[in-house]
């Protein structure tokens, strides 16, 4: 998505030339989202799938250790098929020789284990890949509770960017969106992990985040009050994905900044570039009562966190990408939060930007915000 | 082959030099091993439990291992200012003070690379981060650049005092060829890793405290003052302790380097106060809460206002030739110095950063016992592994190891 056709107004400050040099809407190298496909060229389905693995992998190709190890000439699938079957071999081997009592669940744990401890980063993974992962997870799971859980590794779709509202005038401070995104997400009950934070202002100081109250324990609406709810705001220029140094956070093609938890290393310095508190990070084991757990989950979404990983709001990932809304603008009984692409003429969310005076936070960063505010 | 076989006998020899020694040798080395294990005890606690076990929140996500790392690249880059007269400008008696220097800095690189690793939230898949296996997002993140320059000038650090010190093993003279050209590539690169460490937080749009274009630069400034500074505290203990001869000129060489940085720092210190409380605005409330406190929270007074008159009163006895010259003074003057630096380029940048945050929320910064643990064990382990280069590279200078052909 190149700058001249967007289809949303911006202030155009400084991360338009960033944007505007690559075809992919998520500004990175050609590639790097796993989205490049042309609709206008006329391809067999088979001759496009390639291209299109073509082209989404190619230039990450020198990235990723398992082509440099294994010939470049090879293609990438053909590839991570030899390199999986030498770590079955491999992760058997060690299995076998070690364990001669042990079962063979506990055989298939220790390979899953090994597995998804030597795969590689989500973002430059193909859908082959991304589905294998997601599926040993679903196992692993399976084979440690008994119980199964559904997981998606749903791409973006074309002609889709998220966007998000918030009527200001509405919002009462009920937090029934933190509660609903709490148990939609899966967030650590202990550490009171939450990604919304609904700042209580008082009445004739204006938008004083200072004086702002974020944790506030009574009823609601109090008198001479209003409220300002704040979360991850998924910019279209991201300071958080720059920064990191394994690029285990980065922004999908609809507009989704997303974290692989599995990449992540922890080093937090996402976190102290984000200019709008958006991220949050596991001190701890996270932990989540079984009976409380959303077993409906996305890769790069709600499924269950580890220890020393960042995390985030993603827009509900597994709830957007299936057509629903977030859990947040679900559970809000004011109506105070609007969503919807952005690329749709006709959406909500479209109407709201062009028939109200939304405006934005802290838009001198540059960071483009995908989330806007206004009052009635 | 041969050179096989002497490298060999080095690492057998400088093995029995730092198993041999004095009393006090034995006991400084067993006194350093216990704190390491004690330091390696409260790691163990925070790999069980998760960083919940530091005092580090979502609120300020970075504390003493990050100040202590950005603080200990200023001393690592420090051993530049040693070696450019040296093999640059040929100043002869600055040649044994930068083999310490040089040792300082690889005992300080790899306390650095501790403090990042104690660091992370998941060490075990800091595979993640090796180029070629991993992805390494380079060149937009100034952390990998970080990676790159640090581990590059370990490699400089560790290469060129390895060969000097190789051919005096050897009894020959070491070419100047073959290590001036590295030594002058050091040079950059030492202000390279410091630059770069800078450039780490001043990129941050999101923190205001770090994003002013003087951080850079007066990271330089504070690193030339508190590192040679430790230089001088260093080869004031090798001196009175080893057979070890640093000229007195050497010390009150290394002693003017000091004086300037820390006048320059101290310079730029006053433009940052100047900026931040002349005409405040909302980005000044870090500097506020680091010098008067926000709100009532003022835990970083103290340290603070310790570390500016420290830093006030060393760069005045500095100044004063009288002052420097004499030893006991200019020692008393590092020290200060050195503790200055230390908290103001430690946690006294970082931890302001985050307050307050990015909605204006003042929570506060205090580390745990576990915390201070693992930073003690960590320090123990830099001082651990500069007692055992610097004694090695003593023996070596002062002739009394030898490559002995018969043996």
């Amino acid at each position: 998505m190149s700058s001249t056709n967007k289809k949303w107004f911006s202030l155009n400050l400084n991360s338009k030339h960033k944007q505007g040099s690559s075809s992919c809407g998520c500004g990175k190298t050609s590639g790097g989202c796993n989205s490049h496909k042309e609709p206008n060229t006329e391809l067999s389905e088979e001759e496009f799938f390639d291209a299109a693995v073509d082209a989404s992998i190619g230039e990450e190709r020198h990235k990723d250790g398992f082509d440099q190890v294994f010939d470049v000439k090879m293609s990438r699938r053909s590839a991570f098929k030899k390199l999986t079957a030498s770590l079955l071999i491999g992760a058997g081997a060690v299995n076998t020789s070690c364990s001669f009592l042990a079962g063979d669940e506990s055989k298939e744990k220790a390979q899953i284990d090994w597995e998804e401890q030597f795969k590689g980063n989500y973002k430059l993974m193909n859908n082959d890949e991304k589905k294998a992962t997601v599926d040993r997870l679903v196992r692993s799971y399976q084979l440690r509770t008994g119980k199964t859980i559904s997981m998606s590794s749903t791409n973006a779709e074309d002609d889709v960017l998220f966007g998000y509202a918030f009527n200001i005038s509405k919002c009462q401070g009920y937090m029934d969106c933190v509660n609903a995104c709490v148990e939609e997400n899966n967030q650590d009950r202990n550490s009171q992990m939450q990604y919304i934070r609904i700042h209580e202002m008082e009445d004739g100081k204006g938008f004083n985040f200072n004086e702002a109250d974020d944790n506030y324990y009574h009823e609601v609406p109090a008198e001479g009050h209003f409220y300002m709810g704040t979360q991850c705001f998924h910019c279209d220029n991201p300071p958080c994905v720059d920064v990191c140094p394994v690029q285990a956070t980065w922004r999908e093609d609809d507009g989704l900044v997303v974290i692989d938890y599995d990449w992540c290393v922890g080093c937090r310095y996402c976190m102290a570039a984000c200019p709008y508190d958006g991220r949050r990070f596991n001190w701890s084991k996270p932990e989540v009562p079984e009976s409380e757990i959303n077993k409906n989950q996305h890769y790069l979404g709600n499924r269950l966190r580890k220890k020393g990983v960042m995390e985030k709001c993603t827009f509900c990932v597994q709830r957007s990408r299936a057509g629903k809304n977030p859990a947040c603008v679900e559970a809000c009984p004011t109506g105070a939060r609007i969503f919807g692409n952005l690329l749709d003429p006709n959406s909500t969310i479209r109407w709201v930007l062009e028939n109200k005076k939304v405006f934005r936070l802290k838009e001198d960063l540059g960071t483009e915000p995908k989330f806007w505010y206004f009052m009635d | 082959m041969r050179r096989l076989k002497v490298f060999k006998r080095l690492v057998i020899d400088s093995l029995d030099v730092i198993t041999h020694g004095s009393k006090k040798y034995h006991l400084w080395m067993a006194l350093l091993t216990l704190i390491m294990l004690i330091g390696m005890y409260c790691y163990s606690i925070q790999i069980e439990q998760g960083l919940s076990v530091t005092g580090m929140t979502d609120r300020v996500s970075w504390g003493l291992y990050i100040s202590n790392f950005t603080f200990l690249v200023g001393v690592a880059a420090a051993a530049v200012m040693l070696v450019m007269p040296t093999y640059v400008l040929k100043d002869i008696d600055f040649k044994q003070a930068v083999l310490i220097g040089e040792g300082l800095a690889v005992a300080a690189l790899i306390m650095c690379l501790a403090f990042v690793v104690a660091d992370m939230g998941g060490p075990s898949v800091l595979w993640h981060m090796i180029p070629g296996i991993g992805v390494f997002n380079f060149p937009n993140s100034m952390l990998t650049w970080d990676v790159i320059v640090l581990n590059g000038y370990l490699f400089l650090n560790i290469t060129i005092p390895f060969y000097i010190l190789f051919r005096h093993y050897q009894g020959k003279k070491s070419k100047k060829s073959v290590y001036v050209p590295g030594a002058i590539l050091s040079v950059f690169w030492a202000v390279a890793i410091h630059l770069v460490t800078a450039f780490l937080y001043q990129g941050l749009q999101a923190r205001p405290f770090w994003n002013n274009a003087l951080l850079g630069p007066r990271f330089l400034a504070s690193a030339f003052a508190a590192g040679p500074a430790l230089i001088i505290i260093v080869l004031a203990i090798i001196r009175t302790y080893t057979a070890f001869k640093i000229e007195d000129k050497t010390l009150k060489k290394i002693a003017m380097v000091v004086t300037v940085a820390a006048q320059i720092n101290l310079i730029m210190l006053i433009s940052e106060l100047f900026k931040e409380f002349y005409a405040p605005t909302h980005h000044s409330e870090s500097a506020y809460y680091l010098f008067f406190g926000l709100e009532g929270k003022t835990a970083l007074l103290p340290w603070i206002w310790t570390a500016i008159s420290m830093n006030v009163l060393a760069t005045i006895i500095l100044t004063f030739h009288k002052l420097r010259n004499n030893f006991k003074v200019l020692f008393f003057a590092c020290f200060l110095l050195f503790v200055a630096i230390w908290i103001e380029k430690g946690f006294g940048l970082i931890v302001p950063g985050f307050i307050p945050g990015p909605y204006g929320k003042i929570a506060e910064y205090t580390p745990t016992g576990i915390e201070i643990g693992v930073t003690i064990g960590i320090w123990a382990m830099g001082a651990f592994v500069f007692t055992i280069l610097a004694r090695t590279a003593i023996k070596i200078e002062t002739g009394e190891l030898r490559y002995k052909k018969d043996k």
